[in-house]
């Protein structure tokens, strides 16, 4: 467990996006699949997704709708909408330059050396 | 996201709360059981699974909150709750709201009473089109009386009125076939309603081209009020002929029901063509220069011309005018004013009462915000340890502020309501309200929107600078130390701002209790003091007999024969007759000089006395005791010598002293020597502040007066006597309009600003004296919860009451002691302001000063009551189990 990583502030979102954008999942599901995509890596309070979810809902980058589980409970699904999926490029993009420009900032520089 | 979608979104979430709840419930409960299932299948017994998920899962609740938070439904909803938990505390403590609302009312109620009065007075122009570029003409001196001739070369010299109208007011007599009664006439200049833009509700209006000269328009246009009590709005009377002074004038419309003219206190009955004048009782003064009459000029200034350029126009008239008539126009200087109040005449008093009215209920209000925020200050003391628990239960201290806002918000509003509902009482009271009988005079005020608005907004600032005071002690409060310790906070010994704040208003409520207690003094004192004549028993009728086409010498006798008729009646005692009355408000003066002068320049007069114009019998019945020599008979008359009786005061000025002075002389300003044949008591004969004046009564057969006041005095009750009287009268002439009351009642009039100076005192020291009680009552309530354990243990240790009540009430009856003091002494000075208004109002008056220590005593047993009996009443057992 202790090498799992408290993911960032404004990061739930983003990764709640991209674990429905495979398809449609219920809040649990959503939870595995983080896991699963992220191999484990990421931790995440299970209660902590729900608010989650709801604000992607009033955001209109969700929608939800009530199913049945593969073990045959009731449940509620969420999958993106045209805006959500919009918005997951978007941050996704958003994260790559993110990314490569904090990591060309840590990079060991030549001058330093 | 839209707005529009948001707001739909928090309005769906708020209306279908128990459903999302639900739902909400059962997406996380299947979360629970999804999370088991797993756990299960990896080996776990049931039971056990579902309790790993629910503590994996961590605080439902607060994850529900959190998602009601994100689904958008939080605000209004929270203010929902908010205000339900109001209501529900409001209500748990009844005498708290109670108190709050009251006092809140009282100042909210005041302001928008005076603020009504302020619209309707002054901000609120005539109800005419285009009324901001209406301006009437005035003097200097703030008067706008004007000659007729000066008037029509105003109207057709000035280049900035569109036009020029002009209006004046009289009484003249109408008869419509039966009952003939005087009524209020605007004479108006042809222009009038043009200029005004009034349109008529039927017939026609009068217009320019009606006027063709001295009386060439007998044209009638009936006020709506007038129309509707009178013709029972019959569209039959348009066309009509009817009497006015005995002239036949025709109806010819009805004015908009809108319309009472261009003042604003003044309704008049009927409007004539101002060219008719003569008729209406002014014999040849319309085309006299000389002669001001004409009571206003008004009109609309042209586009594009200011106030100032308008002056300057009618200067410059003014200029021409003193050049061509040096006799009659001399040293004119125009201004311009607002109508409606007369200019800057009525204008300006009205305008200062009203600020100082509004001053006084800016203090009311003040006070009451004060009394409510140490009210509710006490209030966040006593509910420390319930704003603790709630921190300590996670509540945000914005959530808890926010309660306590709605709170103070809920009061400000039903104590806002309260007051609106309290002062539209009141103001339509004031509109009905008709101070003098005799005159259409009554104060327009109508509540409209700015009203409402105004007291909406005074509600809602107050709410807040009361319900701001307890936040910083949310803001200080901690609640570890509060739960642990309970509530054993100290009372400040300091002086703080709140006790500063209610000396104050102690002191304001004393002033208002002494200033009222010395205008009911002096009112009660000059309803029995001497008038130099007795109003008990006697009835006046006023006529004027100009009104039933009496002129010259048939004036004098009509009135002997009036006289002689009503003399008849049993039980009258005696009958006479004058122009005028005393304390009539409509005495006029006469210039004498000593017997002495030479040179009779008006600066040499030896007085300006009271004229009075009177008929045999007119002591006898007015009750004026005749102190030295003879009254009037009917020999007195135009043959015989020129004679006159005077008051002491005169005797005493001209004659050279009060009590050998019959058989003496003094010269009228013609140089008519004149011997006094009788000497009177003095009284009063304009008001009763007044100081003692001079008075003379002439003969009314040597100098003739159409306008009569009959004076019977009889054994018989006044009302009874009015009937009589008429009946009498109208066999003499069933055309002569008269008014008849007992004199007790028409001298109300003249009690009139006196009684209004006692009433408004009264209500406002009322209303100082409940603000006090709920000042002093929330301080004492609070010393007396914050120490009520201490009291409990003194009383268990065997304290006296005294012991008890000293330290829990003596701060309060300190500050009431230092209050009143100041209170008292600064009322006693304001007195002397009194005095011109109320008649003998003289603070020396023991009873004043023993009055307001008992008021101010009362005031203080009253308000600290209930605190003192729950100091006695603590009860150390209880006391200890609360801790």
């Amino acid at each position: 467990m202790t090498d799992q990583a408290q993911i960032l502030p404004g990061t739930l979102d983003l990764l709640i996006l991209r674990a429905v954008s495979l398809g449609p999942l219920h809040g649990y599901g959503i939870l595995l699949r983080i896991g699963q995509i992220s191999g484990n890596a990421l931790l995440i309070e299970q209660g902590a997704l729900y608010p989650g979810l709801f604000r992607l809902v009033r955001q209109g980058l969700l929608k939800a709708s009530w199913g049945t589980s593969e073990n045959n409970r009731k449940a509620k699904f969420y999958e993106l909408t045209a805006a959500g999926r919009e918005r997951l490029q978007e941050e996704t993009d958003n994260w790559n330059r993110l990314v490569t420009a904090i990591g060309a900032a840590l990079a060991p520089q030549a001058e330093e050396a | 996201m839209k707005p529009l979608n948001s707001l739909r979104f928090r309005m769906n979430a708020l209306f279908r709360r128990s459903q999302v709840n639900a739902e909400m419930d059962d997406e996380l409960s299947a979360h629970l059981q999804l999370r088991a299932d797993d756990l299960e299948r990896s080996g776990l017994p049931r039971a056990e699974a579902e309790r790993r998920a629910r503590i994996e899962f961590g605080g439902y609740s607060r994850v529900k909150e959190e998602c009601h938070e994100e689904a958008g439904g939080t605000f209004v909803e929270s203010v929902g709750q908010d205000l339900r938990l109001a209501v529900r505390m409001l209500r748990k403590s009844p005498g708290f709201t109670l108190v709050a609302v009251v006092t809140l009312a009282l100042g909210i109620g005041a302001n928008a009473l005076v603020f009504a009065v302020l619209n309707a007075l002054i901000l609120r122009p005539l109800d005419l089109p285009q009324a901001h570029s209406l301006y009437g003409i005035e003097d200097k001196g703030g008067s706008g009386y004007e000659s007729y001739p000066d008037y029509l070369d105003l109207r057709d010299r000035n280049r900035s009125f569109e036009s020029l109208a002009a209006f004046n007011i009289t009484q003249a007599g109408l008869d419509t076939g039966k009952d003939p009664a005087p009524v209020w006439v605007y004479e108006t200049s042809g222009n009038y309603f043009d200029t005004l833009g009034v349109q008529p509700h039927m017939g026609r209006v009068l217009h320019a081209s009606d006027e063709h000269g001295e009386n060439s328009a007998p044209y009638i246009v009936l006020s709506h009020a007038f129309w509707h009590s009178h013709f029972q709005d019959n569209p039959g009377v348009v066309g009509k002929t009817v009497q006015l002074n005995k002239h036949p004038y025709t109806i010819v419309g009805i004015a908009p029901p809108a319309f009472h003219g261009t003042l604003l206190f003044f309704s008049p009955d009927i409007f004539v063509p101002i060219v008719n004048h003569e008729q209406l009782g002014g014999p040849g003064v319309l085309n006299d220069r000389g002669k001001r009459w004409v009571f206003e000029l008004l009109g609309h200034l042209k586009p594009g011309v200011t106030p100032a350029q308008a002056v300057t126009d009618l200067n410059s008239v003014g200029a021409y005018l003193e050049e061509s008539y040096p006799k009659e126009d001399g040293n004119i200087s125009f201004a311009l004013g607002r109508p409606g109040l007369y200019g800057s005449f009525l204008g300006g008093p009205v305008k200062a009462f009203v600020a100082g009215l509004m001053l006084l209920a800016g203090l009311i209000l003040l006070a009451a915000c004060a009394n409510l925020g140490s009210l509710f200050a006490a209030r966040a003391a006593d509910r420390s340890r319930e704003v603790a628990l709630r921190l300590a239960l996670g509540s945000s201290r914005g959530r808890i502020l926010r309660q306590l806002m709605t709170e103070a918000t809920l009061i400000a509003l039903m104590g806002g309501a309260l007051g609106l509902v309290g002062s539209i009482a009141m103001l339509r009271q004031l509109s009905e309200w008709q101070p003098f009988p005799r005159f259409p005079i009554h104060v327009p005020v109508s509540p409209d929107a700015k009203v409402y608005v105004v007291a909406l907004v005074l509600a809602l600032v107050s709410g807040l600078l009361f319900g701001i005071v307890p936040v910083r002690h949310v803001f200080r409060t901690s609640p570890y130390e509060i739960v642990k310790a309970g509530s054993t906070g100290m009372v400040g010994r300091r002086i703080t701002a709140r006790d500063v704040l209610l000396v104050v208003q102690i002191a304001i409520c004393a002033v208002l209790v002494t200033a009222s207690m010395v205008a009911v003094r002096g009112l009660m004192r000059s309803l029995h003091s001497s008038f130099g004549f007795d109003p008990e028993n006697v009835v006046l009728a006023e006529s004027e007999l100009s009104m039933a086409g009496y002129s010259g010498d048939k004036v004098p006798v009509m009135q002997k024969r009036m006289i002689d008729a009503v003399a008849t009646i049993p039980g009258v005692q005696s009958v006479g007759l004058s122009n005028t009355v005393p304390l009539n408000m409509d005495s006029g003066t006469g210039t004498v000089y000593s017997d002495k002068e030479t040179d009779l320049r008006p600066s040499n007069a030896a007085a300006k006395p009271y004229l009075f114009n009177v008929s045999p019998g007119y002591f006898e019945a007015t009750g004026t005791t005749v102190l030295a020599g003879r009254t009037f008979s009917w020999h007195d008359d135009e043959n015989a010598p020129r004679v006159a009786v005077v008051n002491r005061e005169f005797a005493r000025r001209v004659l050279g002293s009060a009590e050998d002075s019959v058989g003496r002389y003094y010269k009228t300003k013609d140089g008519v020597r004149v011997q006094v044949v009788g000497i009177v008591e003095n009284g009063k004969y304009f008001n009763l502040t007044e100081n003692q004046e001079a008075a003379l009564f002439v003969p009314i057969l040597q100098s003739p007066m159409s306008q009569s006041w009959m004076a019977v005095r009889s054994s018989r009750d006044p009302e009874q006597m009015i009937p009589a009287v008429r009946e009498k009268l109208r066999e003499l002439d069933s055309g002569l309009p008269v008014y008849i009351q007992p004199w007790t009642k028409e001298i109300q009039g003249v009690l009139f600003p006196m009684r209004m100076a006692t009433v408004s005192l009264g209500i406002l020291g009322v209303m100082g004296a409940m603000l006090s009680i709920t000042g002093i009552f929330g301080m004492a309530a609070y010393s007396v919860s914050k120490r009520i354990r201490e009291f409990g243990i003194r009383i268990a240790l065997g304290a006296q009451r005294k012991e008890v009540l000293r330290p829990a009430l003596g701060r309060a009856f300190k500050l009431l002691a230092v209050g009143s003091v100041a209170g008292l002494v600064l009322g006693l000075m304001a007195t002397r302001v009194l005095a011109s208004i109320v008649y003998q109002a003289t603070p020396r008056d023991p009873l004043v000063l023993a009055g307001v220590v008992l008021a101010m005593l009362l005031l203080g047993l009253v308000a600290t009551w209930i605190p003192a009996q729950r100091a006695l009443a603590a009860d150390p057992l209880v006391l200890l189990h609360e801790e």
